[in-house]
């Protein structure tokens, strides 16, 4: 019992083939912009590359490129091919390639889901290589003399003013760490010596953050120092606080911000891999099929049936496990039939002893 | 006298008309992108309104925009006459129409060359403006309370740290404005007393800027306050310090970016007038060929094309005197009246 059988006039053959023709350059241009999300988000990432601590998100975009050069390839030889199906005479040249075709259309719209999947699966581990690499940039905030780390701190001071964020979880993040490299410290004055001794590590330690975060929306000029303590302040009340500093974490901020493009991109390539799914590889599975079956039965003219499946979905399924099953017996002599079948003269075989020959002399 | 004439043989004619149907359609297209650019300009100019003292500046973009539309209008004619001309029975029609459609013309193309002129010279206006529109920027950034002046401390601060530029000629113009308001100074303080007493006006001055005058690119933690006392900061000097603020001005900073696009939508209109300037010409010459072959059975034979029939002076002096018959005929009929009525008076 097939599945999703319609019968197909010669006619109704023709059309099915130039629709698909149409149906597979509109999938190459859908190939096109999936190569092209795929290239908008590795560059996006790579932008704020050095608050990362690994690349490891970037198998994301790189899927997706891939998969986006494979649909223009796959869907431009699939439109040649469904252009030559209209004619039963072009058809058979296709004969052979048309059943790979339909498997790697098959295996490269998986791999479109795959991608989509992808994009809203990956937010845990970017929240965690954030959270290190944020950590450890702000670390070498100070260390501007040191190669390999010299513009981690025009980096840091660029993400927290266009992301409007300060410190990893908030500005708190930056009491910490030492942000003040030791060459800017006057070692010889007894505040200085007297702040570094006060802590175990012997970091030189202050309840300040840098001018980067402070925020354009307030009233008044920006406080950056004493911050723990608002009675140092003129008029320095809780709203003032509030609108003083940006109050996000700069975590936070990347997060929301990479997570907003991986949803629309996912949901785009979704919408992609419905479209593959439901029309392209529907119809050119009805295509094959019909085009088989007229040959099966000689006449061009007639009509012919197209299916999804021949038999049903249970028995294809087992068909094509047992092949998958049987691959791997190809050298394992069981089905030989000439071992272990008695053969007829076994029983009348006689022992050989010595016969004597005379010779004559 | 005659202007430019030109013999046009009848294959040079048909030519003629193709070439011209092509070119007014990429006129048309050039008109688009004129419109485009003016409405380009006019958003970069408006987004900035707060730093301008006032919108002279804006007649630029405005011209831009009226000169795209008109061309639009003129070459969707043009191709519409070309298209005509080759046919004798269809061209006559467009006879009375011509000659105020050359006059509309040439005044249009003639405004696109002068909007190309006064991107250039609008220099000098949108400095006094950008000057004083910061002056005042820098004057009420403190006043955050005051309505209508709310916004001028975000504003400033986004300008400064977009353009990357401090002050309005350079950083110093901080140090001779009160840009702390008083509602955050703590007047019990003997150090805030002594600087408001030391003052003539009772102003609060410091040495210092605000944070959106700090350079990211510097190595060490940005320096906002006593800039000038080398002592207050370790391992500190004024002069040499390069990185630590934006040493550049904010007028200079907007003049050259204001100046670099007005320059480069100057250079494009520039040579969309000069395809426009020969749709023209090209149509002038073709009309003129084909109204010589009006009226002859034999419509293949070689006629000749002119700019214009007299010469410059009386051609100009043709257009412009009916418009002045009608302003001094006006004069005429109002001292016409008067004498009627004096004499009748007595």
């Amino acid at each position: 019992m097939a599945v999703g059988k319609i019968t197909f006039t010669k006619t109704e053959r023709e059309k099915l083939a130039e629709v698909l023709w149409l149906l597979n350059w509109i999938s190459v241009v859908t190939g096109a912009i999936l190569f092209g999300l795929g290239l908008f988000l590795k560059i996006e990432i790579q932008k704020w590359q050095e608050v990362m601590s690994e690349q490891g998100i970037l198998y994301v975009p790189h899927m997706l490129i891939t998969t986006g050069l494979a649909a223009c390839g796959i869907n431009y030889l699939g439109s040649k091919i469904c252009l030559d199906c209209a004619d039963t005479n072009k058809f058979l040249r296709w004969k052979l390639v048309m059943m790979p075709y339909i498997v790697c259309t098959f295996f490269f719209t998986a791999c479109v889901l795959a991608g989509a999947l992808m994009c809203y699966s990956v937010r845990s581990q970017l929240e965690e290589s954030l959270y290190l690499g944020l950590r450890n940039t702000m670390r070498f905030y100070k260390d501007t003399d040191t190669p390999g780390r010299c513009y981690l701190k025009k980096t840091l001071d660029l993400l927290q003013i266009q992301f409007q964020c300060c410190g990893n979880a908030d500005y708190r993040d930056w009491f910490q760490i030492q942000w003040v490299s030791n060459r800017y410290l006057d070692m010889t004055d007894s505040a200085v010596v007297d702040r570094v001794r006060s802590n175990v590590d012997g970091k030189y330690l202050m309840d300040s953050v840098p001018f980067s975060c402070c925020s354009t929306l307030s009233s008044r000029p920006c406080i950056q120092h004493n911050l723990s303590n608002p009675a140092a302040h003129a008029h320095y009340d809780e709203q003032s606080q509030q609108l003083n500093l940006w109050r996000r974490g700069c975590q936070q901020a990347l997060l929301d911000h990479y997570t907003g493009i991986m949803q629309s991109i996912g949901l785009t390539v979704l919408l992609i891999w419905l479209f593959e799914v439901l029309l392209v590889l529907t119809g050119v599975r009805y295509l094959q099929t019909a085009m088989e079956n007229v040959i099966r039965l000689g006449d061009p003219e007639s009509e012919s049936e197209g299916w999804i499946l021949e038999n049903s979905l249970a028995e294809t399924a087992c068909y094509n496990f047992n092949i998958i099953k049987n691959l791997g017996k190809c050298y394992q002599v069981d089905d030989d039939p000439n071992i272990n079948v008695p053969t007829a003269a076994a029983d009348r075989e006689v022992p050989s002893h010595q016969v004597r020959v005379n010779v004559a002399s | 006298m005659v202007v430019m004439k030109m013999k046009f043989p009848f294959e040079k004619r048909v030519k003629l008309a193709q070439g011209l149907w092509l070119l007014s359609w990429c006129a048309t297209v050039a008109g688009a992108t004129t419109f485009t650019l003016g409405c380009l300009l006019k958003t970069e100019l408006r987004r900035r309104a707060e730093v301008m003292d006032n919108s002279d500046v804006h007649i630029v973009p405005n011209t831009l925009m009226i000169v795209g539309l008109a061309s639009l209008g003129i070459n969707y004619f043009a191709s519409k006459i070309c298209q005509d001309a080759l046919d004798a029975g269809r061209f006559p029609r467009w006879k009375n129409f011509l000659k105020p459609y050359f006059a509309v013309s040439s005044f249009f193309t003639v405004l696109m060359l002068l909007a190309v002129i006064m991107s250039y010279a609008m220099k000098g206006s949108l400095e006094s403006s950008l000057k004083a529109g910061l002056r005042n920027g820098i004057r009420f950034y403190k006043d955050t309370d005051t309505p209508g002046r709310c916004f001028q401390k975000q504003n400033i601060d986004r300008l400064q740290m977009e353009f990357q530029c401090c002050g309005n000629n350079d950083f110093r113009d901080w140090f001779e404005v009160q840009w702390i308001s008083n509602r955050y100074l703590d007047f019990s303080s003997k150090e805030v007393k002594d600087r408001i007493k030391s003052n003539v006006d009772g102003r609060y001055l410091v040495d210092g800027v605000p944070f959106s005058c700090c350079n990211p690119s510097s190595p060490r933690p940005c320096i906002q306050n006593r800039l000038t006392n080398n002592s207050a900061h370790y391992n500190y000097d004024y002069q040499t310090e390069e990185l630590n603020i934006y040493l550049r001005g904010c007028r200079e900073a907007l003049l050259n970016y204001y100046m670099g696009l007005m320059n480069t939508i100057g250079a494009g209109v520039l040579s969309i007038f000069l395809l426009q300037g020969s749709v023209l010409v090209s149509l002038r010459f073709l009309q003129t060929a084909m109204e010589a072959v009006a009226g002859n059975e034999n419509t293949e034979i070689e006629t000749e094309g002119y700019l214009l029939e007299k010469g410059v002076k009386e051609t100009a002096m043709e257009y412009l005197n009916p418009v002045l018959t009608f302003l001094l005929l006006k004069n005429q009929v109002q001292e016409g009246t008067s004498d009627e009525a004096a004499p009748a008076a007595p």
